[in-house]
C-alpha cells in the first residue's frame, strides 16, 4: 500500500506542479496588472494593488480556481485510468483475486491528496510573487508599495479559511473522478465520457463546497 | 472438483441461465463450449462469484460457495486462478510486478521467495526475456502467457480461462492451449474454459459441456463430439466446414 500512495503522489501531486506553478505565477501577475489599471484614482495608494492582489490569490485564485483546473488534470487522469482499468478488465481482476478492488484504487489517491494543501501553498507564493513582479517591473507600483499592501489588514484566519476550503477541495477531488472511473461501463468512448462528466461534477461540487463554506466560514 | 447443482441466473426478465448442473473434474480442462449469448460467461462468473446465482449452488471440493462466510469466501479466492480474455494485466506493473502480485497480496513470503517463485513460473510460461518488460511492450500470446503465470503463481486449485484463444493466430493458439493443459495435469488442477474455439475443444477438451439458450445441452469428451447424434452440438460443431470435412473423413476410416 505504501508504494501505491507514493506512486499516487508522483502521480497527482508531483506531476500537477509543474502547471499549477505556471498558472499561478502568470494569473497572479495579471491579477496585480488589473488592478493596477483600474486605480485611476490618485487618491486611491498604490499599494492597494499588493492587497488586492494578495487578498484574490489567497482566498479564491489558490483554492478554488487551481482545484477546478485540477478537476480538469487530476479528476480526468483518476477517471481515464481507473476507467480503462474497468474496460480491460483489470477491476475484475482484482475482484477475482480476492482483493477489495474500491480501497485499493482509492483510498492512495485520498491519502495521497492529503498533500494537496501544499500544491495550494505554493500557489499562494508563486501568485504573489507574480503579482510583485508584474507591478514592480512594469512600473505599476514600487517594491516597497507592493510589500506594504500585502501586510494591509491580514486577517491569518483567511488562510485558515482557504486551507480548509483546500482539504474540502482535496477529497472531493480523489472521490468523484474516483466514482465515475469505477462505475463506469462500456468501452473506450464511455471512458472518454466518463472523463468529461466526471469534470463536470467536480467542478460544480467545488464551486457549491466552495459557497457553503464560505457562507459558514465568512459571514 | 467443482461443483455445479440446478444453476438459475436472470438478469431482469431474461432467464441466462436455466437450471445448470454438472461436475468440472480436479486434473482435466473442462471446457464450456456455446454460441454467443448462450450464458458461457454469466456461468463462469457465477463460478468466480462475480454473479450470485437466484438459484442453485456451486461447491468447490464440498465447500458451497453461497454458504460460505466472507472471511472463507475471500480465503476461497485466493485458491482461484483466472485468466481474462483481455489478459487484465495490470498496465502500470512489469511481467515481474504482475507475476508476483498474488503473492504481495496474500502471502508472508520474503521478497527473496517472490522473486524465486516469480522467477519460476515466468520461466515455465517461457518468458525468460520480458521479467521488466510492461505488459504494452508484449504481443498478444505473450500477454496471455503472463497472464496464466499470474494465474498459476500462487498454486490455484482452480483454473478459470475466459476465451484464452481470443485474438491469437492459430499457432499461437495451440501453444496456449498447451500450456494451459500441460499445468492442469502438472499441477492436478481442476480447469475450466469458456471458448467457443473448436480448435481447441479438439485439442484439450478432456470434458466438454455445450451450453445452448442457458441450458446445459450436451456433455462429454472430445472423441464424442464426433460420434453423438444430439443436434444441438452437431448444428453448433458442423457449422464449420472444416469439421463437417473431419467427420466424414472419420467416418469412412471407421
Amino acid at each position: 500500500m505504501r508504494t501505491l500512495i507514493f506512486k499516487e503522489i508522483d502521480d497527482l501531486i508531483i506531476d500537477s506542479l509543474g502547471i499549477v506553478c505556471f498558472i499561478s505565477f502568470f494569473v497572479g501577475g495579471v491579477v496585480s496588472i488589473q488592478t493596477a489599471l483600474n486605480l485611476t484614482n490618485p487618491l486611491i495608494p498604490k499599494y492597494l494593488i499588493g492587497f488586492a492582489t494578495r487578498q484574490s490569490v489567497i482566498l479564491e485564485f489558490a483554492p478554488t480556481f487551481i482545484s477546478i483546473i485540477m478537476a480538469g488534470k487530476m479528476g480526468s487522469f483518476i477517471t481515464s485510468s481507473i476507467g480503462t482499468m474497468r474496460v480491460t478488465e483489470q477491476i475484475d481482476a482484482l475482484e477475482v483475486m480476492g482483493v477489495n478492488s474500491l480501497n485499493y484504487l482509492v483510498f492512495p489517491k485520498i491519502i495521497a491528496l492529503l498533500l494537496y494543501p501544499f500544491v495550494i501553498g505554493i500557489s499562494m507564493f508563486l501568485g504573489i510573487l507574480g503579482g510583485w513582479i508584474a507591478a514592480v517591473y512594469g512600473g505599476f507600483a514600487s517594491s516597497n508599495d507592493f510589500i506594504t499592501g500585502i501586510q494591509q489588514e491580514f486577517i491569518p484566519f483567511h488562510i485558515a479559511y482557504a486551507f480548509i476550503k483546500t482539504f474540502a477541495f482535496a477529497l472531493i477531488l480523489a472521490t468523484i473522478p474516483s466514482f465515475h472511473g469505477y462505475y463506469m461501463k462500456g468501452g473506450a468512448l464511455e471512458v472518454g465520457k466518463a472523463s468529461t462528466v466526471s469534470f463536470v461534477w467536480t467542478a460544480v461540487t467545488i464551486i457549491l463546497v466552495n459557497y457553503i463554506l464560505t457562507q459558514l466560514l465568512l459571514t | 472438483m467443482i461443483e455445479v447443482k440446478n444453476v438459475e441466473k436472470s438478469f431482469g426478465n431474461a432467464k441466462v441461465l436455466k437450471g445448470v448442473s454438472t461436475i468440472f473434474e480436479t486434473g482435466k480442462t473442462n471446457l464450456i463450449i456455446g454460441q454467443s449469448g448462450s450464458g458461457k460467461t454469466v456461468l463462469l462468473k457465477s463460478l468466480l462469484g462475480i454473479h450470485t446465482p437466484d438459484k442453485g449452488t456451486i461447491s468447490f471440493d464440498g465447500r458451497i460457495y453461497s454458504d460460505l462466510t466472507p472471511d472463507e469466501k475471500r480465503a476461497l479466492r485466493t485458491e482461484i486462478g483466472m485468466v481474462f480474455q483481455g489478459s487484465a494485466l495490470f498496465d502500470s506493473m512489469t511481467v515481474e510486478e504482475n507475476v508476483g502480485f498474488p503473492l504481495k497480496m496474500f502471502t508472508n513470503k520474503s521478497t527473496a521467495e517472490i522473486k524465486e517463485r516469480v522467477d519460476f513460473v515466468i520461466d515455465r510460461v517461457d518468458l525468460k526475456e520480458a521479467h521488466h518488460k510492461k505488459p504494452s511492450e508484449l504481443s498478444g500470446g505473450m500477454q496471455k502467457r503472463v497472464a496464466i503465470a499470474r494465474a498459476i503463481v500462487n498454486n490455484p486449485k482452480y483454473l478459470f480461462c475466459d476465451e484464452p484463444n481470443s485474438g491469437l493466430d492459430p499457432k499461437t493458439s495451440i501453444i496456449i492451449d498447451n500450456l494451459i493443459h500441460e499445468i492442469t495435469v502438472e499441477y492436478n488442477i481442476t480447469t475450466v474454459i469458456n471458448t467457443h474455439d473448436m480448435n481447441s475443444v479438439m485439442e484439450i477438451g478432456e470434458k466438454i459441456i455445450f451450453l445452448k439458450k442457458g441450458i446445459l445441452a450436451w456433455e462429454g469428451t472430445k472423441k464424442d463430439i464426433f460420434k453423438t447424434d444430439n443436434e444441438a452440438i452437431t448444428d453448433f460443431v458442423y457449422s464449420s466446414n472444416l469439421f463437417k470435412k473431419i467427420r466424414k473423413a472419420q467416418n469412412k476410416e471407421e
